[in-house]
């Protein structure tokens, strides 16, 4: 067991230095996001306040899933993610690590999203409820990244992958078109994407005000962290068979 | 004396393929075990099996009594040096060696005592604050050995140390394994050269096709190929012409090793007589003559039915 925890904690102090922090993570994971909210702002400013959650949502989805194609399948490639299993440590705890990287830099990135707007748009949040619905947000996030990731060989067969769910989810997941006024289908089809919840979670724990209650969006993004878990570790165990 | 490893019946299977057939050895503590074999014999597998990577389809592995796919214990008293220099481009040589310490649990003072000694060691000292990516291969080779030494492991297994090295360097590198052994590191590795195994090694298993062909050390299996004796010797013109003589007079396999050289397989210091009237007759001179001791390369062709040119191609055809 602490052989596991002591492993972990070396592969996110390591990803985080050689890949995490460095300026193709932090442009990919924020400036996207960043881009995309001026650019409704400058079209509304008025109504710019109820997009925020949405905001925040998609700087976590974003950013935990940045440089996630470059920690798996580079490494796979390299022989460097093997060379991790010849250690004392086991495949779930290596998986962990390299999620929880991920889940690690999300939670900078949209935390200072969350600060930037709170400080500079009047956007008030209710912290503890905040970090509730992020964490969880950020866990199913990163280990849907790696599943994805598992799936194919290559780092630019990961990238064309994992662009597919981030850019269906921002559009049906209500970031910035209300679900309530998609079509019936398109509802229904959100109810399988977990940036849905954490949308719906980061506005029922700020001053847009929802009636849903968060803790019930924090276990359904569990469940998603758990279903994408498990695969992965066997996608990966795979891997080296 | 105590086994370091304990290999019984171990196959392992891909599909259709038989990787590995149903092979059983062991290693004694301290000793340079070698695994000898062409490329595509199986010798990856069978490490990649004994340092839990990849699990075997049948048979059981003891690493100093415990059992490596089970036993996480077992993993701690392993260093294995891959194929391919496997360490993180982005770190430097000595944050590579420190990643590899904190990952094995080693004490931060002792993990900087060593990985400084281990620098030392691999004459690496001054590359310390290189990046891994930057460094030559040799440098490279050299480091990676080094980071699987980090925790102080009793058996290292190494994967083909010396592909794709030049000679200086896999001098240097030979020195070095053989430096971990004198200190009674068990080393267990795979190699397709066959003077790499002879000089390394106290006992050798060739391995042909997933199964052992025979286990022993090199001076027994060259024993092997000393039932026939050979003669060589070089003389001033072409030897081509002497071939057939040869034959018909010593009733030898003459082999032409070069233009000027001849090796007469199965020909005894008795046909020197015959051999010497011969190149008189044709005209030639003889500027050297001596009877040729079997290499280990005689013993694998003997040994195996196989062509050394099998064993002197790299891997991936080239």
């Amino acid at each position: 067991m602490l052989d596991n925890l002591r492993g972990i904690w070396c592969i996110i102090a390591k990803d985080m230095k050689t890949y995490y922090l460095k300026p193709p993570a932090v442009s990919w994971g924020m400036v996207f996001p960043v881009t995309w909210t001026l650019a409704f702002y400058l079209r509304n400013p008025v109504d710019f306040k109820g997009l925020i959650p949405g905001l925040i949502a998609m700087t976590a989805l974003f950013s935990t899933t940045a440089a996630e194609a470059v920690v798996i399948n580079f490494e796979l490639r390299l022989g460097t993610l093997e060379r991790l299993l010849l250690a004392p440590i086991n495949m779930a705890a290596i998986l962990l690590g390299k999620i929880l990287g991920g889940a690690i830099f999300g939670f900078i990135m949209s935390t200072i999203v969350t600060v930037t707007c709170a400080l500079f748009l009047n956007f008030h949040v209710n912290w503890p409820s905040f970090f509730l619905i992020l964490l969880p947000s950020l866990l199913a996030f990163s280990t849907m990244g790696s599943l994805l990731c598992l799936l194919v060989r290559e780092v630019f067969e990961a990238q064309t992958l994992l662009n597919l769910p981030r850019f269906v989810m921002v559009f049906a997941s209500g970031v910035v078109y209300p679900i309530e006024f998609m079509p019936r289908s398109l509802q229904i089809f959100a109810h399988f994407l977990p940036l849905t919840y954490a949308v719906k979670g980061f506005k029922s724990v700020s001053t847009i005000g929802t009636t849903s209650l968060p803790a019930l969006h924090a276990a359904i993004l569990l469940g998603f962290f758990t279903l994408f878990l498990f695969p992965a570790i066997k996608l990966l165990g795979k891997k080296f068979q | 004396m105590t086994l370091a490893i304990k290999v019984s019946g171990l196959v392992k299977h891909y599909e259709s393929l038989v990787a590995v057939n149903n092979i059983s050895f062991d290693v004694k503590e301290g000793e340079i075990f070698g695994f000898l074999g062409p490329n595509g014999a199986g010798k990856t597998t069978t490490i990649r099996m004994l340092t839990g990577l990849s699990r075997p389809t049948a048979g059981t592995i003891e690493l100093l009594g415990l059992n490596i796919n089970s036993d996480v214990k077992a993993k701690k008293l392993i260093g294995v040096v891959p194929e391919a220099s496997n360490l993180y481009d982005d770190l430097t040589a000595l944050e590579n060696l420190f990643f590899m310490g904190k990952l094995y649990g080693v004490p931060k003072k002792e993990r900087c005592k060593r990985a400084e000694a281990l620098l030392e060691l691999f004459r690496l000292q001054e590359k310390r604050n290189q990046l891994f990516g930057t460094l030559s291969r040799g440098m490279k080779r050299a480091l990676t050995i080094a980071a699987a030494l980090i925790h102080n492991p009793k058996i290292l297994f190494l994967d083909e140390p010396t592909v794709g090295l030049d000679v200086m360097a896999a001098r240097s590198l030979r020195k070095v394994i053989q430096e971990l052994s004198y200190q009674g590191m068990t080393i267990f590795l795979t190699t397709h050269y066959l003077e790499e195994a002879d000089m390394l090694c106290d006992r050798i298993a060739i391995i042909v096709k997933g199964e052992i062909i025979t286990t022993g050390n090199p001076e027994d299996l060259k024993e092997m190929a000393t039932k026939e004796q050979a003669m060589e010797f070089t003389v001033s013109n072409d030897a081509s012409k002497l071939i057939e003589p040869l034959a018909a007079l010593t009733g030898s396999r003459p082999i032409l090793i070069n233009s000027n050289t001849l090796r007469c397989i199965g020909a005894t210091n008795d046909l020197l007589a015959h051999i010497c009237k011969v190149v008189q007759e044709a005209g030639v001179k003889v500027i050297h003559i001596n009877t040729v001791r079997p290499t280990l390369e005689d013993a694998f062709v003997r040994i195996t039915g196989l062509s050394p040119t099998v064993m002197s191609a790299e891997k991936g055809g080239k």
